[in-house]
């Protein structure tokens, strides 16, 4: 083949090598981060597995499973996901090749700066954004590169309108790029030690501004970027209301930015910005639900789906989740419920029904739907594998947040019970020794969880080793 | 906050509700008369199309709910700028008033423990419930649910004290704190050899045999550096909070190795001050309660 007739077919074929890339790595840190999750629950029921070495104790591991499972996990999947529906929706092939090839090799290169420095003890100690000063300058490096080549390749669409996926991933990364930086700044001393540019409740609020918004932008609106492309792709449906999609679009993204300080009720941050935090979030179910009708009832008419296709349920079931976490997310912002329900375990069964019921079954579901289009198959190895997939995850999940809930729920009320002279009832020990069962029960959820995705691995692998000798896919040609 | 921050949080926040709203109405007014919805016209993909259903009702509704909802709440409560809201609340008002009933509730009480002496607390039973879940919010951490303390935290079970078993020494203790500080002596002691030598002779104090010569060797070295804390005969000094060396009772461990440690680094202690966290009716309660559990009644 000639020079010539090279650059040819590259420009009349997808730039799938990226998108087959993030997607095996997705699978790939989806395994290490819900490992380093099964490993440190079971430190909560047996404190021996610390080793009683700084390396291995939970403070250290927790932000190593957050970050691999987000940034990693969830992160590999949006570039995948968003690289593939950014060319298919565009009838274009990615702005540029070797940047694409960049945030590919750079996203990889900070998750194990992460995953060696974070054990190391090396810290900004911020939640969600532990990273240390060199690493927070390669991210934003790295995220520059990843909105040129997205909006790059929007720019040289060939179809006038641009999807309603795509709305949410620029969305996604133009919000990430301005939260990431502002809530990273920070005044370096060494290598490795930098200070917050902020002080005081000032950094606190900058932090949940920050934290908050990263589920709303990263673990929200880029998730919805992906159902709104597989759900009708694996459904074989339009997307139900183009007028829904607009109304929950820009309310999402405009209320969700002031959430953040229903993480700080009851602090000294003002009671005024707490308010705000509060009606902002309740005014954010609504829109938060606009994407899981439009999702649910796309397969208005394909009900009978469900039946056969375990990937269309994984996608569905994620749609639910999604619709309870942020129903759920929303009644914990009111000051008295947050009263009760804040510092507990409930906390952690909320994130976990968003971050796995959500999060993790769309990308599974999204990822399952991708490998057979990447690898020039029709379908995975084993579909029946896929449905068991389903089965030990759902389960797993229902197991991992009910039991977080009633100890949640346990722990609120054990800890502000009073007896008749005033003092506390419970001590806190008790309440910790009340919570071991469902720690138990925790950890049997999250391995059901975590060997789901050794099932999914399996079937990956054997369906890239069957993959065609032919797997570019062509653009379709101008109308 | 000044009057034009106010206004400019007022204004952004009513303008992303209003905003929202508009948005709102506007797509749900337009509802389909024929109930046949159409798609939109665009196709990407090969296969992928929109229809262009209605708003749900009920979700619109939900939207329109949510919004009064939260419009009510910004009147009632604080939130719009420097507005305090109707209401008048705050979280500061709320605590205070919180701690006022509470306060009031357990008046009676307090002024009864209040009027009783230590000795009498520690025999009256409903004092002593009250004292005990105080001991286990606040003092188990470090002695233990059973009292009986660990290393580095004293047994208050037993006869033994550091600055003294009365009961106003106790309350002290508990009151403003000790600081128990034991200077590290390796270097003065001439090193490894002196600091074993001391140790020897510690240890025989209590009835440890050892060998008579560097027993002989440390107790001349004791009377140079240790008697000024000790003792002559290694009774302590409860006025300092320094050890009895004779009842082999021991703080940080009685072995060889553990007493080499404390002698060669020498050793901090802390007992932080409670009077301010608990105020003083709380802290007789925790004093009178500690002097009952070292009185041989050990029911915790």
């Amino acid at each position: 083949m000639s020079a010539a007739t090279a650059v040819a077919s590259r420009d009349t074929v997808y730039n799938d090598r990226v998108v087959r890339q993030f997607a095996i790595m997705t699978v790939v840190w989806g395994i290490v981060g819900m490992l380093v999750g099964v490993i440190i629950a079971a430190q909560l029921l047996w404190p021996a597995l610390n080793f009683d070495l700084p390396w291995t104790s939970f403070g250290r591991l927790r932000p190593l499973h957050t970050n691999a499972v987000i940034f990693a996990f969830g992160g590999s999947a949006l570039f995948a996901c968003s690289y593939y529906i950014v060319q298919r929706t565009c009838h274009a092939r990615l702005f540029s090749d070797g940047l694409a090839a960049f945030t590919f090799w750079g996203w990889q290169l900070i998750i194990v700066a992460a995953a060696v420095t974070l054990p190391l003890g090396l810290t900004s100690a911020k939640e969600y954004a532990e990273l240390e000063w060199p690493i927070d300058v390669a991210i934003a490096v790295v995220w520059v590169a990843y909105g040129i080549v997205f909006f790059g390749t929007l720019a040289k669409r060939r179809i006038q309108h641009i999807y309603v996926a795509n709305w949410f991933f620029a969305a996604y990364i133009i919000t990430i790029a301005v939260l990431h930086i502002v809530n990273s700044a920070a005044v370096p001393v060494s290598a490795t030690k930098s200070y917050s540019l902020y002080a005081g409740v000032v950094d606190a609020m900058v932090q949940w501004w920050y934290g908050h918004n990263a589920v709303g932008f990263f673990l929200t609106a880029g998730f919805l970027g992906m159902m709104y492309y597989f759900v009708p792709k694996q459904a074989g449906r339009p997307i139900y209301s183009y007028r829904l999609s607009v109304v929950h679009f820009w309310a999402l993204i405009s209320i969700y930015m002031w959430a953040g300080p229903h993480h700080l009720h009851y602090t000294s941050l003002p009671d005024w910005v707490q308010s705000l935090g509060m009606v902002f979030s309740l005014m954010l179910i609504a829109p938060s639900w606009g994407g899981m009708i439009n999702g649910i009832m796309t397969l208005s008419g394909a009900w009978e789906k469900l039946r056969s296709d375990p990937i269309l349920k994984f996608l569905i079931v994620s749609l639910s989740f999604y619709g309870m976490s942020t129903f759920e997310g929303p009644m914990m912002s009111i000051r008295t419920v947050n009263a009760l329900s804040h510092y507990t375990d409930w906390t952690i069964g909320h994130v976990h029904s968003g971050a796995l019921g959500w999060v993790a079954m769309i990308s599974v579901g999204s990822i399952y739907a991708l490998v057979p289009r990447l690898y020039g198959r029709t379908e995975m190895y084993s579909v029946k594998m896929i449905d068991l997939h389903f089965w030990t995850t759902t389960i797993g999940i229902v197991l991992y947040v009910a039991s977080m809930w009633i100890a949640g729920v346990m722990q609120g009320l054990m800890w502000r019970a009073t007896n008749a002279d005033g003092t506390l009832t419970y001590s806190f020990i008790e309440s910790l020794a009340a919570t071991y069962p469902y720690y138990a029960i925790r950890l049997l959820g999250g391995t059901l969880v975590f060997a789901g995705m050794l099932l999914m691995a399996w079937n990956v692998w054997q369906t890239v080793r069957q993959r065609s000798a032919e797997i570019d896919v062509p653009i379709p040609a101008p109308a | 906050m000044s009057t034009g921050t106010s206004w400019f949080i007022i204004i952004v926040t009513l303008l992303n509700i209003a905003g929202c709203v508009w948005l709102l109405v506007a797509n749900g007014r337009a509802v389909d008369p024929a109930g046949t919805a159409k798609d939109t016209g665009h196709v990407w993909d090969g296969d992928l199309q929109e229809l262009n259903n209605p708003l749900p009702r009920w979700w619109f509704w939900l939207f329109i709910i949510s919004v009064i909802f939260s419009l009510a709440y910004l009147v009632l409560y604080p939130g719009l700028g420097s507005f305090r809201g109707v209401l008048g609340w705050s979280q500061s008002g709320q605590h205070a008033g919180e701690v006022a009933r509470a306060n009031a509730a357990q008046k009676e009480r307090y002024a009864r423990y209040a009027s009783l002496s230590l000795p009498a607390l520690a025999a009256d039973p409903e004092a002593m419930g009250t004292a005990r879940t105080l001991y286990a919010n606040y003092c188990a951490a470090c002695h233990g649910s059973d009292a009986r303390g660990g290393a580095g935290f004293p047994n208050l079970t037993d006869a033994s004290w550091l600055y003294g078993g009365d009961p106003d020494t106790v309350l002290a203790s508990i009151a403003n704190g000790r600081m128990g500080a034991m200077p590290g002596w390796e270097a003065a002691l001439g090193g490894e050899a002196g600091v074993d030598e001391v140790t020897a002779y510690v240890l025989s104090l209590s009835g440890t045999a050892g060998d008579p010569g560097r027993i002989a060797a440390g107790e001349a070295k004791y009377a140079t550096y240790c008697v000024a804390c000790h003792g002559v005969d290694g009774s302590g000094n409860p006025a300092l909070g320094a050890p009895n060396l004779k009842d082999d009772v021991w703080l940080y461990g009685g072995d060889a190795v553990t007493v080499r440690t404390s002698i060669a680094k020498g050793r901090q202690g802390q007992m932080p001050a409670h009077e301010a966290l608990l105020g003083t009716d709380r802290v007789r309660l925790l004093a009178a309660y500690v002097l009952k559990l070292s009185s041989g009644d050990g029911s915790t």
